[in-house]
């Protein structure tokens, strides 16, 4: 059998539905349950949909992740686009951005959870937290990437500062940005996990580790991984809709 | 009583008028000189060549020129007045990739024409568009134009905003040689029908003999004036012709090139 008859959509879905066989006979052939099957976590699903948790618990993990995101975004975004243009800047906060940089954003935990309790707050701050450089160093990055042939375009035909960073500066730097907003993303929805496992008690996070601890429902756990999985991968395929728009292509493509 | 100097076809108003310009440029504790004590002099309407070897400053004096770069020694007066930086009456066009990708062809070309009624703005992008041979393209984007028609673009967005002078650096330095030819054509023509006084950079001899009124031969770095050529041909340049042959042989002299292969 070849690849090349298959239409490249059927692809993935050939080879999701190969692992899930091999997921069903490996786990089928041992008795010792390291993994429930395909359908004990399929059926963790509907499980959890006809309960209505499931609903709560994705919009619940959604709310964190969009408000903290989008705080970061919008002190990040203009912060990191400043910092860019004046060079001084940028070298004066290189080192105190390379300390906070590798201290992960869980390392924030326990002060979380001092600041703001077990709650909402706390997993938003998180994502803020795990949000706020990768953004600013996006930013900061496109900046300094925009060609100095379009700045100069724009000061010739005698724009102001402000016309300057509207019409130039900004649509210079979108495209870079959309790329930095789409992988932050990506790993905001990988800290909401962990935020939610420790400081709150709803959500996907919350989730996995209670369906562990009251009960030992590994299916549950499964289903709840399975869950992040497709919703990250939505998430990860809407920005991607973005880099598409006509006036934002060129800035992906090597000419 | 003397004899008339060969008569210049345009304006004998000096529209520019550059002066003992030096540049040094400091980078990372060393100092290279660019430029060196350099004059030159563009009339009105004039079309000037700036023809040196590449990497010798001509850019830079380009830039100095536009104002967008302020020499480290002499002045550069345009219309009597000194330039202290850029101006929409001089509009400089970029080597390549000079247009916003962002833009339609519509949107580059109307991009200077921000301050103007949106009636007369129209009207200006589509004369313009005209001009440069870009009908039917209006809603396209730079990305899906050929690299020739990315420069007439470039020309077009430079004209709209009714500059005086246009300061054009290597312009079709990335296009192939035919569309090169073409586009020589095409700037000549533009540039009989608008007046405008035009600075042109170039390493290339051919180009800057068949385009210029007068070429400016730059020596290598740092980049001095090695001599003035008047170009006494008329337009359309007879490339064969026993004068255009001999103008080009002396300054293939002139910059110590044999010109044999």
């Amino acid at each position: 059998m070849t690849a090349a008859g298959i239409p490249a959509w059927a692809r993935p879905l050939g080879v999701i539905a190969g692992l899930l066989v091999v997921w069903h006979v490996a786990v089928a052939r041992q008795p010792a349950h390291l993994l429930p099957t395909p359908f004990a976590v399929a059926a963790g699903i509907v499980e959890l949909a006809r309960s209505g948790l499931l609903v709560k618990y994705v919009v619940a993990s959604l709310f964190r992740v969009t408000w903290g995101f989008m705080l970061a975004a919008l002190i990040a975004i203009p912060c990191g686009l400043a910092i860019g243009w004046y060079r001084r800047v940028e070298m004066a906060i290189d080192p105190l951005v390379q300390i906070f940089r590798p201290i992960s954003p869980l390392a924030w935990i326990p002060i979380a959870i001092l600041w703001f309790g077990v709650g909402d707050l706390s997993a938003i701050f998180l994502i803020f937290l795990a949000s706020l450089l990768p953004l600013m160093l996006t930013a900061i990055n496109a900046v300094n990437s925009i060609p100095a042939v379009h700045l100069n375009a724009g000061r010739n035909f005698g724009l102001s500062p402000a016309r300057l960073v509207s019409t130039v500066l900004y649509p210079a730097v979108v495209p870079q940005l959309l790329v930095g907003m789409r992988i932050t993303l990506g790993l905001a929805w990988l800290v909401v996990v962990a935020a939610e496992m420790l400081a709150v008690n709803s959500g996907l996070g919350f989730l996995i580790a209670d369906a562990r601890n009251a009960g030992n429902r590994y299916d549950l756990v499964v289903a709840g991984m399975v869950l992040i999985g497709i919703i990250g991968l939505l998430l990860d395929a809407g920005m991607r809709s973005l880099e598409k728009l006509r006036a934002i292509r060129w800035g992906y493509v090597e000419e | 009583m003397a004899i008339a100097p060969f008569a210049h076809p345009r304006g004998l108003e000096i529209k520019l008028r550059a002066t003992g310009v030096s540049m040094t440029f400091h980078r990372d504790g060393a100092m290279t000189k660019v430029l060196d004590d350099v004059g030159i002099e563009a009339r009105e309407g004039e079309f000037v060549c700036l023809l040196g070897p590449s990497g010798c400053g001509k850019s830079t004096l380009l830039n100095i020129l536009a104002g967008f770069l302020k020499p480290t020694a002499g002045q550069v007066l345009i219309d009597g007045q000194l330039v202290q930086g850029p101006d929409p009456r001089r509009i400089f066009v970029f080597q390549e990739r000079g247009v916003f990708p962002w833009l339609t062809v519509e949107g580059n070309v109307g991009f200077g024409l921000f301050k103007r009624p949106r009636e007369e703005r129209e009207r200006l992008i589509a004369k313009y568009i005209k001009l440069v041979g870009l009908q039917g393209f209006e809603k396209a984007y730079p990305m899906e134009l050929s690299g020739g028609m990315k420069q007439r673009l470039e020309v077009a967005r430079a004209l709209a905003v009714n500059p005086d002078m246009l300061l054009l650096d290597e312009p079709f330095g990335a296009l192939d040689s035919i569309t090169r030819l073409l586009m020589r054509v095409e700037l000549l023509r533009i540039w009989e029908a608008e007046k405008k006084t035009i600075v042109f950079v170039t390493h290339d001899i051919d180009e800057a003999i068949q385009l210029a009124d007068r070429v400016m031969v730059m020596s290598a770095r740092p980049a001095r004036i090695q001599r003035v050529v008047d170009i006494d041909i008329s337009h359309p340049r007879d490339i064969s012709s026993p004068r255009y042959l001999e103008l080009r042989d002396g300054i293939f002299e002139q910059i110590g090139l044999a010109h044999k292969v």
